[in-house]
């Protein structure tokens, strides 16, 4: 017992290295404003390609969108990291990163928009036409609101794994949460930073899961 | 030299395919290990578990739940370093691909214990009443009315979780497991260029998309939109 609390709720230790580890949840906090928006709006021009009738839009985008989610995300930012340089194009890590998790966050983007369209029926498209609205203004007060209904669950759950997968940057040391925490680790010789990060992100993520627990049940009623 | 050539040189040099091709090939077989544990462990935890739930043993419940709370919102990779630095300490030396499947198989059963709860909530009390006055017992109704029913419902959302969790054996990387990354990535670096990590992303194709083909296909075959 006396062995688990000094190794893994070790409280001195905490105290030493929380400063680093809020400074790590800094750039969590920061990676994540970056990476969320971009996603989102990049997985809107995902689906709206998707949408094109010429094929040399619509397959193109395809495999695309196949080939992101066939690589897992770590090997896509190492490939990214390592690749960039070869070919002449030298970033920031920070940036770098956010390209990686551009790549990969917005075909998970796409497919859930893309879900959230087809769940709302043709018929209503017809009927907001027949009452006089226009095709703008039936996708936002007809279309768009059923369509974020249908798919919230997946919206909240996917923004869920984008949050984790920032944890991936620590690969290529971006000094974020894990990052920090995983120094200070090999520092103390103690895992007690490790469980101060894995408090923060339940701490930040459990109200989310909880959410979508809440949501995936209420559609299936 | 030209573009075309210059671009093969430092993604697909010949004299490099040669001498590492059979090492992705072999990390590829790790990696299907790997992966083929995780999910059946992972999934038959989730199911029991679901199992479990529905008796509704109030704290036997909870516990339930905050297990799939913890693995759902704690990012993979911090559960595998604290596993696999973690554990030591206390006298439990694992190897790192033990670390590897306990951690995926934990997640995975996470996830599969919650959607699997779904899909047995989604079944209406009338259907458990009707089945139960026709003279079956708690299990037999469980067994052939509620679970054949409730299982349709959730291949597809099984069918995802479960191609985007096997994903996850990448992190073996990390702590050393000898899969596909860290095979690739490992030569790249030690050869500075970037054919090796070129053969990773061919051997990821090679598994994942027909996978996600077949992801696809349930998902168009199992979908059912309830009245």
């Amino acid at each position: 017992m006396n062995a688990i609390v000094s190794q893994f709720f070790n409280l001195e230790v905490m105290a030493q290295i929380y400063p680093i580890v809020m400074r790590g949840l800094g750039m969590t906090v920061l990676l994540c404003t970056a990476v969320i928006p971009l996603g989102l709006i990049g997985g809107l021009l995902v689906a709206g390609l998707m949408q094109f009738r010429s094929r040399f839009v619509r397959v193109p985008t395809a495999l695309f969108v196949d080939l992101m989610r066939a690589l897992p995300p770590l090997f896509l930012l190492l490939l990214v990291y390592a690749g960039l340089p070869f070919v002449g194009i030298q970033l920031p890590s920070f940036a770098t990163v956010c390209l990686a998790f551009l790549l990969n966050t917005s075909s998970y983007y796409s497919e859930v928009y893309r879900a959230g369209f087809e769940s709302v029926g043709r018929g209503q498209w017809e009927a907001a036409h027949s009452t006089g609205l226009n095709a703008v203004q039936t996708l936002i007060y007809v279309v768009v609101p059923q369509a974020v209904r249908n798919v919230l669950p997946d919206l909240v759950s996917n923004t869920v794994e984008v949050v984790k997968s920032t944890s991936l940057a620590s690969v290529v040391a971006l000094p974020e949460l894990l990052y920090a925490a995983d120094t200070a680790r090999a520092v103390t010789q103690n895992s007690s930073p490790m469980v101060l990060a894995a408090a923060i992100y339940l701490f930040l993520l459990w109200p989310a899961v909880r959410l979508v627990s809440r949501l995936e049940h209420r559609v299936a009623h | 030299m030209s573009g075309l050539s210059l671009f093969l040189d430092t993604f697909f040099r010949l004299d490099l395919v040669e001498r590492y091709w059979l090492d992705v090939v072999f990390s590829m077989i790790v990696t299907i290990k790997v992966a083929v544990a995780v999910i059946f462990t992972g999934l038959a935890v989730g199911f029991a578990l679901a199992l479990i739930r529905s008796f509704g043993i109030r704290p036997v419940n909870v516990i339930i739940v905050i297990f799939s709370d913890v693995n759902r919102a704690l990012p993979p990779l911090v559960l595998i370093l604290l596993a696999y630095f973690g554990l030591p300490s206390l006298g439990i030396g694992l190897s790192n691909i033990t670390v590897l499947w306990l951690v995926l198989s934990c997640v995975l059963a996470a996830f599969s214990e919650e959607i699997f709860w779904a899909g047995i909530l989604s079944i209406r009390k009338g259907q458990w009443e009707a089945a139960r006055s026709t003279g079956l017992t708690y299990f037999q109704a469980l067994a052939w009315v509620v679970l054949p029913q409730a299982l349709r419902l959730t291949v597809p959302s099984l069918t995802n979780r479960t191609i985007v969790i096997i994903k996850n054996t990448a992190l073996g990387t990390v702590i050393g497991v000898p899969e596909i990354l860290n095979v690739s990535s490992t030569a790249e670096s030690f050869v500075g260029n970037m054919t090796p990590l070129t053969l990773g992303v061919i051997a990821f194709l090679i598994l994942f998309v027909p996978i996600l083909a077949l992801g696809r296909w349930i998902e168009t075959r199992f979908k059912w939109t309830r009245a």
